[in-house]
C-alpha cells in the first residue's frame, strides 16, 4: 500500500507540473532579478557591469527613503484601520446583529470583489475639486466651508487613499474575523455573562484574547498586502502630487519601465521583498512568544 | 427591521430577567446608537455606487450644469453605455481568455501537487511545501523584469500567452498550500482504502480526491477568480499593445482616452465592471461567504 502511495513515477507527474511551473516561472525569474541587481541598463539598452554601486545608491538615494518611509506609512495606518474597522463590524455581527447581519454582510463586504481600477476612479470622482465639483466638496460647500483639492497635496491624498483602502477592504477583514468570533463557544460567553461581565469589559476580557490567532493572521495578512500595495496608488493618485504618494512598488516601476534601470529597478524589489520577509518574520515571532506567555 | 426584533428577543432569555415591558424597553432604547451606526455603515456603503450609478445616466450637459448630487433627467439614456461598451468589450474579452484558462491549470496544478504533497509519501515533501510557501510571500515586482526579458525575446509580448504563464504561476503557491492543508482534514484510510482495492496513486488523485475536494476547489478557485481578474500589476507590464489590455489596464486608459471632460461613458464604463462582478457575486455569495468562514482563513 505504502508502495503506491510513494510511487515515484506518480509523485512526479503529480508534483511534476506545478514544481516546473513555478520555479521556472517564480524561483529562477526571482534569483535571475538578484543577479540584475549588479546591473545597469534593459534588455533594449544592454546591460552595464556596475557591482555594489546599486546597493550603494540605495541606501543614499533620498527617493528610495520617501518611498520607504511612505510604505512603512501607509502599512501601518491601512493595517490598523482594516483590521479595526474589521474587527469592530465583526463584533457588531455577532453581538447585536446576529442572525440579521447576512444582508449587511454582504454589502460591506461588495467593494471587496470590485475590480480596484473602478473603486479608484468612484473615489476620484467622489474626491473631485476641478473641473466638476464632487460630492464630498459639494457637501463641504454646502455646511458653508471651502471644498479641498483632495489630489493636490500629498497629506489629503494620502487621507483619501486610507478612506478609500479601508472602505474596500474592510468587509473582507469583518469576514475574517467573524469566522473566528462564531468559533466562541457560547457556554463561555453565558458563563463571563453571568459573572457580570458585559459590553466593553466582555469584548477585552473573554472575545479578545479568544480570537487573538484570528486577529494576528489578519494582521499579518494585511501587513503582507499593504507593503506590496500597488494598484489601488497607481490607480487613485499614480503617486502623485509629485512622489508624495509613491511607495516602494511604485518607485520600483517607474525605475524600471519610465527610466529603463532595470539594475536599480532589481535592487528596489530587492529592498522590498526583505522587508516583507523581516517584517512577518518579526510578527509571527512576537506572536510566538506572546502565547507561550498567555 | 421587525425581522431582527424577533431574533434578538430569544437570544436575551438566559440573562437574568426585569421587569418584563420596562426591560424590553431599556434594551430598545440602549440599542438605538447601533441602529444609527449601522444606517451611517449603510449610507457610507451604498451611496457612493449608487452614485456613480446614477452618473451613468447623466448627460454631458446635466454635469455640467446641474449639481452633482441631482438625480439624472433621463434613465432611457444609454448612449454612455453603448460608447463604453465599444471599447470595454474588447477588454472584457482579454481579460476572460488570460483568466480563465490560468483558472483551470492553477486549480488542476495545484490541486494535484497539494495532493501529492499531503497524501504521497515521499521525502523532502516538507522541503517542497516550504518552498511553495515562501512564494506567497515574494512581491510581484521582483519576479517582473526577468519575465519581462525573456517574453520579450522569445516574442510573445504580442500576445496574452504572458498573462496565462505568469498568472498560472503566481497562482499555484498559495493554492498547493491550501489544497496540501484541505486534503490533511480527509481521513488517510479514505486513500489507503482505494489503494488496496487496487487503484494506482494517480487514479486514487482523479477518482477519490479531486471529486471530494470539489467544495474547496470552488472557494480557492473563487479567491483565485478576483485575484486574477483584479491584477493590475501583471498586465500592465505585459500588455504593450491596446488591443491585448485586460479590462483593468483599459478602464485605468478610459479616462485618459476620453480626456477628463467626458463623464458619461466613464461612469458607464465603471458601472459595466461593477454590474458584472455584482452577478457573479449575487450568484455565489452563500459559497463564498461559507467558503471563507468554513476554513480557507484557518488553515
Amino acid at each position: 500500500m505504502n508502495n503506491v502511495l510513494g510511487d515515484k513515477r506518480a509523485i512526479f507527474v503529480l508534483l511534476g507540473p506545478a514544481l516546473l511551473v513555478y520555479s521556472l516561472v517564480m524561483l529562477v525569474p526571482m534569483l535571475w532579478s538578484l543577479g540584475y541587481t549588479f546591473f545597469t541598463g534593459s534588455v533594449i539598452t544592454g546591460f552595464e557591469w556596475t557591482g555594489f554601486d546599486n546597493f550603494t545608491e540605495l541606501v543614499q538615494d533620498p527617493a528610495v527613503r520617501d518611498a520607504l518611509v511612505f510604505t512603512l506609512k501607509y502599512a501601518v495606518v491601512i493595517t490598523v484601520g482594516q483590521v479595526a474597522a474589521g474587527y469592530s463590524l465583526s463584533l457588531l455581527y455577532v453581538f447585536f446583529l446576529r442572525k440579521a447581519s447576512g444582508l449587511i454582510r454582504t454589502l460591506v463586504f461588495f467593494p471587496v470583489v470590485l475590480p480596484t481600477v473602478a473603486v479608484a476612479l468612484l473615489f476620484q470622482k467622489f474626491f473631485e475639486y476641478a473641473p466638476q465639483t464632487g460630492p464630498v466638496n459639494s457637501l463641504l460647500e454646502a455646511v458653508g466651508l471651502h471644498g479641498v483639492d483632495w489630489f493636490g497635496t500629498p497629506a489629503t491624498a494620502f487621507w483619501v487613499l486610507a478612506l478609500m483602502d479601508i472602505w474596500r477592504s474592510m468587509g473582507f477583514y469583518a469576514v475574517l474575523l467573524y469566522a473566528g468570533l462564531v468559533d466562541i463557544p457560547d457556554e463561555l460567553l453565558e458563563s463571563a455573562r453571568l459573572d457580570g461581565a458585559a459590553g466593553w469589559r466582555l469584548v477585552r476580557s473573554i472575545v479578545l484574547p479568544l480570537s487573538l490567532p484570528v486577529l494576528i493572521s489578519s494582521i499579518i495578512f494585511s501587513i503582507n498586502g499593504t507593503l506590496k500595495v500597488f494598484d489601488s496608488i497607481y490607480a487613485l493618485t499614480g503617486g502623485g502630487p509629485g512622489s508624495g504618494t509613491t511607495p516602494l512598488t511604485l518607485l520600483m516601476y517607474r525605475t524600471s519601465f519610465f527610466y529603463g534601470d532595470y539594475g536599480y529597478g532589481s535592487t528596489i524589489a530587492f529592498a522590498l521583498t526583505i522587508l516583507c520577509l523581516a517584517v512577518t518574520v518579526f510578527i509571527f515571532r512576537a506572536n510566538k512568544r506572546d502565547l507561550t506567555q498567555g | 427591521m421587525t425581522s431582527t426584533d424577533t431574533v434578538v428577543v430569544p437570544a436575551t432569555t438566559a440573562r437574568p430577567r426585569r421587569g418584563p415591558s420596562n426591560g424590553l424597553l431599556r434594551k430598545r432604547v440602549r440599542q438605538i446608537p447601533i441602529y444609527l451606526v449601522v444606517t451611517v455603515l449603510l449610507i457610507v456603503m451604498v451611496y457612493p455606487l449608487v452614485w456613480i450609478l446614477l452618473g451613468s445616466f447623466k448627460t454631458q450637459d446635466e454635469f455640467l450644469n446641474n449639481p452633482t448630487w441631482a438625480l439624472p433627467e433621463s434613465f432611457g439614456n444609454v448612449a454612455n453605455y453603448t460608447e463604453a461598451w465599444s471599447s470595454i468589450s474588447l477588454y472584457l474579452r482579454n481579460s476572460v481568455l488570460a483568466v480563465f484558462p490560468s483558472l483551470a491549470l492553477v486549480i488542476v496544478l495545484g490541486t494535484a501537487a497539494g495532493y501529492a504533497l499531503e497524501v504521497m509519501v515521499f521525502r523532502g515533501r516538507s522541503g517542497v511545501l516550504m518552498l511553495f510557501l515562501a512564494g506567497i510571500m515574494i512581491p510581484g515586482q521582483m519576479i517582473l523584469l526577468p519575465l519581462f526579458t525573456v517574453y520579450f525575446k522569445l516574442h510573445l509580448t504580442n500576445s496574452l500567452w504572458p498573462l496565462i504563464i505568469t498568472y498560472t504561476a503566481t497562482g499555484l503557491p498559495l493554492t498547493v498550500f491550501m489544497m496540501a492543508t484541505y486534503f490533511r482534514a480527509i481521513p488517510r484510510e479514505v486513500f489507503e482504502a482505494s489503494t488496496l482495492d487496487g487503484a494506482s496513486a494517480i487514479r486514487s488523485f482523479w477518482s477519490i480526491g479531486f471529486p471530494m475536494m470539489r467544495n474547496s476547489i470552488f472557494t480557492i478557485a473563487l479567491v483565485q477568480f478576483f485575484f486574477l481578474w483584479n491584477d493590475l500589476l501583471i498586465a500592465l507590464t505585459f500588455t504593450t499593445q491596446d488591443d491585448l489590455r485586460t479590462v483593468q489596464v483599459g478602464l485605468l486608459n478610459f479616462t485618459g482616452q476620453f480626456g477628463t471632460v467626458d463623464y458619461g461613458p466613464t461612469f458607464a464604463a465603471i458601472c459595466i465592471n461593477m454590474l458584472l462582478v455584482l452577478g457573479l457575486y449575487v450568484f455565489l455569495n452563500q459559497r463564498v461567504m461559507r467558503g471563507l468562514s468554513a476554513g480557507a482563513v484557518k488553515g
